[in-house]
């Protein structure tokens, strides 16, 4: 049995929350759990103000002719929504909180390789945000979160070089952070902590820390040239000096495809610890589920092309990219099956952890199986471009990653704070917004393929039913995200105070207090089972 | 005609066998969405926890299972796969015969020009049962011309064309819409496709024709331009005759061959020094920016209509 | 800040890590790591630099034409004789022969700045020539638009990545700068041992890397249609 010295329960312990105090104690600090919540409070910041751009477009699309403001306006709504969602919410959310807090404790560290890069990695976060806040502010931009040229390059009079100069900046942030992974888990392992005996959640972090890696100095390149282009009308993109603005997309959907991978691994391993947890069962086909998450990685990489079937770009490729696009499903598919396999004959229970883990496993199943209807090319020629692909991407990226995000939270919320939340509450929350997401997304595949097309800031009456339905439905999902924002931070000073392994589960950072002090563990671990040991505790005398 | 409430009009050849693919995903996304939901639901009720001590005996895998639940995804995403390709494939290629019509999008509007000359803006009259194709350009940014009830969409590019193809099989009015985001009314950048009776269609082409069709005013923009002083018919001139060329492969000085088409016609008016035909010298001016599309387009009608005659081959005489 | 080391730690040894062997494994490894994500950066442009070279091979053959082939190639040796430097500081800093690693990499040093030199030569020419795309683009009539018979607005495009990529490099020579100076700082104060010399060697890897890309930039840019 593990040797990690258990320490005694007494009000006045060290923890890495009280170990230091004033603000330069957080600003500059080199502990990867208080860099993990400078991360959680800027990212909830960014979620608020995507957010509130979403709830202004639903209520704007209530009306036929818009019911709120001018066409110009909702352009930069949605072009806001989807920059600040994806660059500066979804990409960090698990990576840059759950993955910095978790990943030292779970390999057995004392924190990441690189803490100094860690802290910057944050502060380079924080001055992309800056610079797209300042564009949101000065006038906003219009041009899609995608910034396809020559609208983004030639046509837009909005603020595209700074927010492209943001975003820039920001990915810096995720790759470094995603090397700061690799090594941590390639070279920082607990004696006895071989690949195979990893959490699911590390081979999920180290699969998305190679995209990361890989994928986003493509994004910053490309947007580095859109930029170029823009401020100086070089020609690269712009058709009547030779450029090509396809060559834009392919560039920009290099990254941004696998992109979409690097937001729901992460999920997917939050998924994996929880449903072992709460099933007290190692997960089934662990050796599967990992390799399957390597796989996502590397085929993701493949298939950009799928997002210009209809670009004219020749048949031969679309065939190309349909086949790997159908084949990068498969990894997925078989997570899913060994989820839920892994409930068969398990002992289950359902505080809100798992309630959003099971919601993931059901939303995510949906989002990925309507991908197939995109993979197919005589589909997508008819999907593209329509609010089918906007249900599609947010069944996966709300449904999937919030959904994952939200249950890691929940799970390790009394390991980083050192309190309990209620639980009646969370899976009230839980249960609104599974009840609000699918409301405000289901009519909208059902628009796609009637044919109402995306970014529309006005649209033909007979699609207004829909839309009112799915804007009833962002309400009820609002009022589901304000919950937990209410009773997480309640329980941070009224919470019942958590003791080291609240949920029983398995796993190295349950071996430490909550919240764990400074240096993660008295002494280094030394790890001599396998992972998701449930059945073993069967034998142990002493308990947590 | 709606055959179900939630689906657009099935007014093209092509869209009843799009759907038809599309009720088949639907139906698969439905039963693996049940098959999850139903068992997942089913074991969170069997095994629910009974007792706090309870500890589940640990089931490591099974192959056989892996095997099989990768095996059948992947048989049904090869259906999918061959199934959407094949489909594709044969909506790819215009059939032979098809109505020509210029489309060009710029910021916020469509322009539509007939063969006979009849332009149109937001609005294309089309008749039943000929196939139509579409020969598409865009005067700014990258648009997409959409028609939900046919089933097709294709990007509509600045500086290159793009082309699609549909046979209207039912009479009525549907909706256009630009389905790429192009700026601050792309909403508004919608129209309509207007299916006729074929006398219907030419009662209305017959009503409002400026007397000219697009081969003819490309053919006096050819004259005005000068290309008649170099591109004379006998192969004589310091320019290819254009007789029968379109279509047909054409042997560069780089020893590559490529066809004539469209986009071959547009570019060596436009950039003439890109693809010189072998034999000839690189002496004709561009034209970029002394020609509008719809010049531009007027031109490409008349060179494809230049008949079968064969150019004599000139002698090589390089510089 | 995490405290309370109950055991002493060798010089230079981070407190997350467990003896200076790890430390210096994650270090190489971090570095590692770093360069292929500088590949992925770099690669990006070499990618579109390839379609445009493919498209239009006679604007990139007359466009190259105009380059100073003495310079760049100057520049090329320049760039490998530093490379050497740096790995003789290198060297010497794992044998922990202080005065030499300062050297050494003040001649790293030097080799850059000459480099640095040369460049700014070169970019001057073309303002004199006006052909810096989106900047001075006025062709007509200087020695491009007689070596590029295949238009000149894809001679721009030409130019364009030429900037681009050089100017790309020559800001990764000057942070590699930046880092050179860092290290003449701690190298001279002492700060490295035969035990540890990590940063030397993780510098000593970038540069390298910066110098590789210019081995590939010189052909692309410089040698189009070859003509030595």
């Amino acid at each position: 049995m593990s040797t990690a010295t258990l320490e005694p329960r007494v009000h006045a312990q060290r923890t890495y929350l009280n170990a230091d105090y004033g603000w330069k104690s957080w600003l500059f600090t080199l502990d990867h759990k208080r860099i993990a919540l400078l991360y959680l409070v800027s990212i909830t910041f960014f979620f608020v103000i995507g957010g509130s751009f979403a709830v202004l477009m639903r209520i704007h699309l209530t009306e036929p002719q818009g019911a709120l403001v001018q066409p110009e306006t909702y352009n930069k709504l949605f072009t806001l929504h989807g920059i600040v969602m994806i660059f500066f919410f979804l990409i960090p959310s698990i990576p840059a909180v759950l993955g910095n807090f978790l990943v030292p404790l779970m390999v057995g560290a004392r924190d990441l390789a690189f803490p100094r890069l860690n802290l910057l990695s944050w502060y380079i976060f924080i001055v992309g945000g800056a610079f797209t806040l300042y564009s949101a502010i000065a006038g906003g931009v219009d041009v899609g979160w995608t910034f396809y040229p020559p609208y983004s390059s030639i046509y837009s009079q909005t603020h595209v070089t700074a927010v492209a100069v943001g975003v820039f900046i920001t990915g810096f942030s995720s790759i470094l952070t995603g090397l700061n992974f690799i090594v941590t888990i390639h070279k920082m392992r607990a004696p006895g902590l071989t690949w195979f005996r990893l959490p699911l959640f590390l081979w999920a972090m180290y699969a998305t820390s190679i995209i990361m890696t890989l994928g986003t100095p493509v994004l910053a390149i490309t947007l580095f040239l859109l930029a170029l282009e823009h401020l100086f009308h070089v020609g690269i993109f712009s058709p009547e000096l030779g450029g090509d603005p396809l060559l834009f997309q392919h560039l920009f959907w290099f990254y941004s495809h696998p992109a979409v991978y690097i937001m729901i691994l992460p999920a997917m391993g939050v998924v994996s610890e929880v449903i072992a947890c709460f099933a007290r069962k190692r997960i089934f086909g662990y050796k599967i589920v990992a390799f399957s998450s390597v796989a996502i990685a590397v085929l993701g990489f493949l298939v950009w092309g799928h997002h210009m079937f209809v670009t004219g770009q020749s048949v031969y490729a679309g065939l190309i990219f349909s086949l790997l696009s159908f084949l990068v499903a498969i990894p997925s598919a078989i997570k899913v099956f060994n989820w839920t396999s892994t409930l068969y004959k398990g002992s289950i229970s359902y505080e809100a952890p798992m309630l959003y883990a099971l919601g993931f496993i059901g939303l995510f199943t949906m989002g990925g199986l309507t991908g197939l209807f995109l993979a197919s090319l005589a589909t997508d020629v008819h999907l593209n471009g329509t609010y089918f692909i906007v249900a599609h991407f947010h069944y996966i990226m709300v449904g999937g990653a919030v959904m994952g995000y939200l249950g890691g939270i929940h799970f390790w919320w009394p390991k980083i704070s050192g309190r309990k939340y209620p639980n009646a509450w969370a899976a009230l929350a839980a249960a609104i917004v599974f009840v609000g997401f699918n409301l405000t997304f289901f009519p909208q595949f059902i628009l796609g393929y009637l044919g109402m097309p995306r970014r529309y800031a006005f649209y033909p009456a007979e699609f207004q039913v829909l839309n009112v339905m799915s804007s009833a439905g962002a309400t009820i999902l609002g009022v589901g995200y304000l919950i937990p924002l209410v009773y997480l931070i309640w329980s941070m000073r009224y919470g019942p105070v958590a003791e080291s392994n609240p949920w029983g589960a398995t796993g190295l950072e349950w071996k430490t207090p909550s919240p764990p002090p400074p240096e993660n563990f008295a002494e280094i671990p030394v790890v001599n089972e396998e992972a998701y040991a449930y059945s073993a505790q069967a034998q142990e005398a002493t308990g947590d | 005609m709606h055959n179900l409430p939630f689906q657009p009009d099935q007014a093209s050849s092509i869209a009843k066998s799009v759907d038809n693919l599309y009720f088949f995903l639907t139906a698969i996304t439905l039963f693996f969405t049940a098959l999850i939901f139903l068992t997942i639901f089913y074991f969170m009720i069997k095994y629910r926890r009974r007792s706090p001590d309870e500890r589940p005996r640990p089931i490591e895998g099974s192959v056989p299972l892996e095997v099989l639940w990768t095996a059948i995804p992947t048989l049904l995403v090869a259906v999918m796969f061959v199934w959407g390709s094949t489909l594709y494939f044969q909506n790819s290629e215009a059939p032979k015969g098809s109505l020509e019509i210029f489309v060009t999008g710029k910021q916020w509007m469509w322009k539509a020009e007939h063969p006979e000359g009849q332009r149109e803006i937001n609005e294309l009259h089309v008749p039943l049962g000929r196939p139509v194709r579409l020969t598409m350009t865009s005067e700014d940014v990258i648009h997409d011309f959409f028609v939900p009830a046919f089933r097709v969409k294709k990007d509509v590019l600045p500086g290159r064309y793009t082309s699609l193809w549909f046979e209207p099989t039912q009479v009525g009015t549907f909706h256009l819409f630009c389905a790429q985001y192009c700026g601050a009314f792309h909403a508004g950048m919608i129209g309509s496709i207007v299916v006729q009776e074929p006398d219907a269609y030419e009662s209305w082409l017959a009503g409002g024709t400026p007397g000219e069709s697009i081969e003819q005013a490309g053919e006096k923009v050819f004259q005005a331009s000068g290309c008649s002083s170099c591109h004379l018919s006998d192969g004589t001139g310091l320019g290819p005759s254009l007789l029968g060329v379109f279509g047909h492969p054409v042997h560069l000085t780089t020893g590559e061959t490529v066809t004539a088409d469209d986009g071959y016609i547009r570019e060596s008016i436009l950039q003439p020094k890109a693809k010189i035909v072998a034999g000839y010298s690189p002496i004709m001016p561009t034209f970029q920016g002394q020609l509008t599309e719809e010049q531009l387009n007027n031109l490409v009608a008349y060179i494809r209509s230049l008949g079968a005659a064969q150019p004599k081959a000139k002698e090589a005489a390089k510089p | 800040m995490t405290e309370a080391e109950a055991h002493a730690q060798p010089a230079g040894l981070a407190h997350q890590f467990g003896d200076l062997e790890q430390q210096q494994s994650a270090a190489t490894l971090g570095i590692w790591v770093f360069l292929v994500t500088e590949i992925m950066f770099f690669g990006g442009l070499f990618a579109s630099y390839a379609i445009y070279r493919w498209l239009y091979f006679a604007a990139f053959e007359g466009g190259s034409h105009v380059l100073d082939i003495r310079l760049g190639a100057t520049n090329t040796m320049v760039l490998l004789a530093s490379s050497l430097t740096m790995a003789l500081s290198v060297r010497s800093a794992q044998t922990g022969n202080r005065k030499a690693t300062v050297i050494f990499l003040i001649a790293t040093m030097i080799l850059g700045g000459i480099f640095l030199g040369i460049k700014g030569v070169e970019y001057n020419q073309k303002f004199v020539e006006h052909i810096v795309p989106g900047l001075d683009w006025s062709p007509e009539g200087t020695v491009l638009s007689r070596l590029a018979p295949g238009g000149l607005e894809h001679a721009q495009i030409y130019f364009f990545f030429y900037f681009a990529m050089t100017g790309l490099h020559a800001l990764h020579m000057i942070i590699g700068m930046g880092l050179l100076l860092w290290l003449v700082v701690r190298a001279h104060k002492g700060a490295f041992t035969a035990s540890y010399f990590a940063p030397v060697e993780v510098v000593g890897l970038y540069w390298h890397f910066v110098d590789i890309v210019w081995i590939f930039l010189f052909p692309l840019l410089y040698l189009i249609g070859g003509r030595y």
